[in-house]
């Protein structure tokens, strides 16, 4: 039993061992890298697409019902009555966005204009690269940098951002774009900053390190997630908040606030490059969810032992579509927050957070052996809560009489 | 606690998603071909021209005065006005018009043209099913599409409906009370000259054609009052 359990966790990699070996004899010998890397983009590039256009219909669903209406529900099959619930809606979709007239501004930069969503799409894939999606399954394992790598990648969508809001010769546009900078460099720290104490912990940038730094198994059943931990917890949520605000989310979605500004920094796009817009922009979600995984949730690992016979990618893309649908959950929940409020939530509540996690993520290292567990949890958690509660006193919502100062 | 209120929030929205799913009650939309809501009194869609006979071109109430032309917003009104006049619906001579569109394309259902129009001719209907496949001349309504009973204009407003066809009435009784008024205030006057005739006649020294000024059929006056 356990073989056939351990067959369908490996059967990826069993199967690109097995087609690189038989290319071997047909292939010239300095085509064998391109085609093993080939071989390890595919999967990428057809699972996470695919959860993307799953996501968009989930997602309006989901929003529906939250609103009391029922969300998408007819598009299924073409030609015939079955609607599947109204899950072929992304292939409409993706027909009307192909099909739609590309609109450049006459004013546009058009060079910059047109490569702005490609410069956004790429690095967003290029980050999947490091990402462990399963036991021995990461197409790119950087022992030394992995999560340096991603952070990098994950930055320089700033630019492409900046690309489309100036290229646009919009004003709606430019202020996304400013926002979006202004919001990417403030919350790219507490971004850091969280995920540095487990790097801090596991000792390596290896994101596969990382995760095998999680296997560890206490009490006999419950793997070592770091989430287990006060301050695996605490700066799981950090991260949360921070990738939310990276991939402009709500209530952290004041780049593309299209009450306000229109659509942000793609107003002037349609067609096609919106789609890669918007694909670009969830798929930069699921990296950032994926991250907070492999360095919070225990990656690819189960949390109990006894459920091991899961496929190990099973778990991963699980806990992947649990972090989305709480993303969505959130966004049919919370409004958005005003500029000023968001720049003060980065600097005045999650900053000092994440530095006081840190430090109690280095306490909790050093009194591994010397302090018994209760105290250290104890500790660990006073340690935290306590300037949860004195920094988030500034952030309450005080419900009070308002003051019109000129309507008086 | 910084947090309390967004949990607070995320458990009303769970609320509302399983409440969806197992009260339909909840739910406030329907699913639209299939099945579809009782109309609202108050909804509008866009203009129609209302007619009072079975032949809808021939009981326009529009008489072509080209004021809902001219106040129209957006000006998606294109009227021309007729060369000849017929009688409209108080017996009275008018113009009509010969070519009556309205690109509904443009049209912003401000219902301008309604409160201006004097003549209860132009009301706003609730047809809201009006895609076409041709962009332009499929969304350019012509005076053949928009002409619509008043039956039709009761049934969809009945309170406006009735409204205007009080003032209707009013206006008819209006004319029909002067148009008596100025009969009676002519033959009167005839009587009073056939009896100055008489008188002369008995004087014995203007022999006279007295029948000359019997009375004619009066004609209301050019426009009615609004
Ligand atoms: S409803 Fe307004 S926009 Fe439409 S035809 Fe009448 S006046 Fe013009
Ligand atoms: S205002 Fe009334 S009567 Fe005059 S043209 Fe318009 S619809 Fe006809």
């Amino acid at each position: 039993m356990a073989e056939v359990f351990q067959a369908i966790d490996q059967f990826p990699v069993t199967l690109k061992t097995w087609l690189l070996g038989h290319a071997a004899g047909v292939m010239p010998e300095w085509a064998l890298p391109l085609l093993s890397a080939a071989l390890s983009i595919t999967p990428i590039l057809a699972v996470f697409p695919l959860l993307f256009a799953l996501t968009t219909v989930i997602e309006r669903k989901g929003l529906g019902r939250i609103q009391n209406r029922r969300g998408p529900n007819r598009v299924g099959i073409p030609l015939t009555n079955i609607r599947l619930a109204g899950f072929g809606q992304f292939i409409a979709d993706g027909i009307k966005s192909l099909t739609k007239e590309d609109i450049v501004p006459r004013s546009a930069d058009k060079v910059v204009h047109f490569l702005a969503p490609i410069a956004l799409l790429i690095p967003v894939l290029l980050t999947y690269s490091v990402l462990p999606f399963g036991r021995n399954m990461v197409p790119l394992d950087l022992p030394q940098t992995g999560l340096l790598f991603f952070f990098a990648l994950g930055a320089s969508t700033e630019l492409s951002v900046f690309m489309a809001g100036w290229s646009s010769r919009n004003k709606y546009s430019l202020l996304g774009a400013m926002r979006a900078i202004a919001q990417m460099v403030s919350y790219e720290i507490p971004l850091i900053l969280s995920a540095l104490t487990v790097v801090m912990i596991a000792g390596t940038l290896s994101l596969s390190g990382i995760v095998e730094s999680q296997a560890e198994v206490r009490f006999g059943f419950l793997h070592s997630w770091h989430l287990f931990t006060p301050w695996g917890l605490v700066g799981f949520f950090l991260f949360l908040t921070a990738a939310a605000a990276e991939a402009n989310r709500t209530p952290f979605d004041l780049p593309e606030a299209e009450s306000e500004i229109i659509a942000g920094y793609f107003t002037e796009y349609s067609g096609f490059k919106f789609a890669i817009f918007f694909l670009a922009e969830y798929l930069g979600l699921f990296a950032m969810c994926g991250l907070g995984i492999t360095l919070f949730l225990g990656g690819w690992l189960p949390p109990f032992k006894f459920l091991g016979f899961i496929p190990s990618w099973c778990w991963f893309l699980g806990k992947l579509v649990a972090l989305i649908l709480l993303f969505i959950w959130l966004r049919g929940t919370l409004p958005r927050l005003r500029t000023d409020q968001l720049m003060g939530f980065a600097w005045k509540f999650l900053l000092p957070m994440t530095l006081i996690n840190l430090f109690v993520a280095g306490l909790w290292h050093l009194s591994v052996t010397s302090v018994p567990m209760t105290v250290r949890w104890i500790g660990g958690f006073a340690l935290l809560a306590i300037p949860y509660w004195l920094l988030g006193r500034g952030f309450e919502a005080k419900v009070g009489k308002r003051e019109y100062r000129f309507a008086n | 606690m910084l947090g309390t209120g967004i949990l607070k929030g995320m458990v009303e929205t769970a609320k509302n998603f399983a409440g969806s799913y197992h009260d339909p009650e909840r739910l406030t939309t329907v699913e639209y071909p299939e099945q579809r809501i009782a109309p609202k009194e108050n909804a509008r869609q866009f203009p129609m021209l209302i007619h009072d006979t079975e032949d809808p071109m021939k009981g326009l109430r529009c008489v072509a005065c080209q004021i809902c032309e001219k106040e129209c917003p957006p000006q998606c009104i294109y009227i021309v006005k007729s060369k000849d006049k017929r009688a409209d619906y108080k017996g009275q001579m008018q113009f009509y018009p010969a070519t009556f569109d309205i690109d509904i394309s443009v049209c912003m259902s401000c219902q301008i043209c309604v409160e201006v129009c004097p003549f209860e001719s132009i009301k706003m209907d609730t047809e809201f099913e009006l895609s076409n496949t041709d962009r332009f001349g499929g969304l350019l309504i012509h005076k053949e599409q928009l002409a619509k009973s008043n039956e039709h204009y009761r049934k969809i407003h009945p309170a406006d409906a009735a409204a205007s066809d009080a003032v209707l009435a009013a206006e008819v009784a209006k004319a029909q009370a002067k148009a008596k008024a100025d009969a009676e205030a002519k033959a009167a006057k005839a009587a009073a000259e056939a009896k100055a005739k008489a008188d002369a006649a008995v004087a014995g020294t203007v022999p006279a054609p007295a029948t000359s000024t019997a009375p004619q059929p009066t004609s209301p006056p050019a426009a009615p009052a609004a």
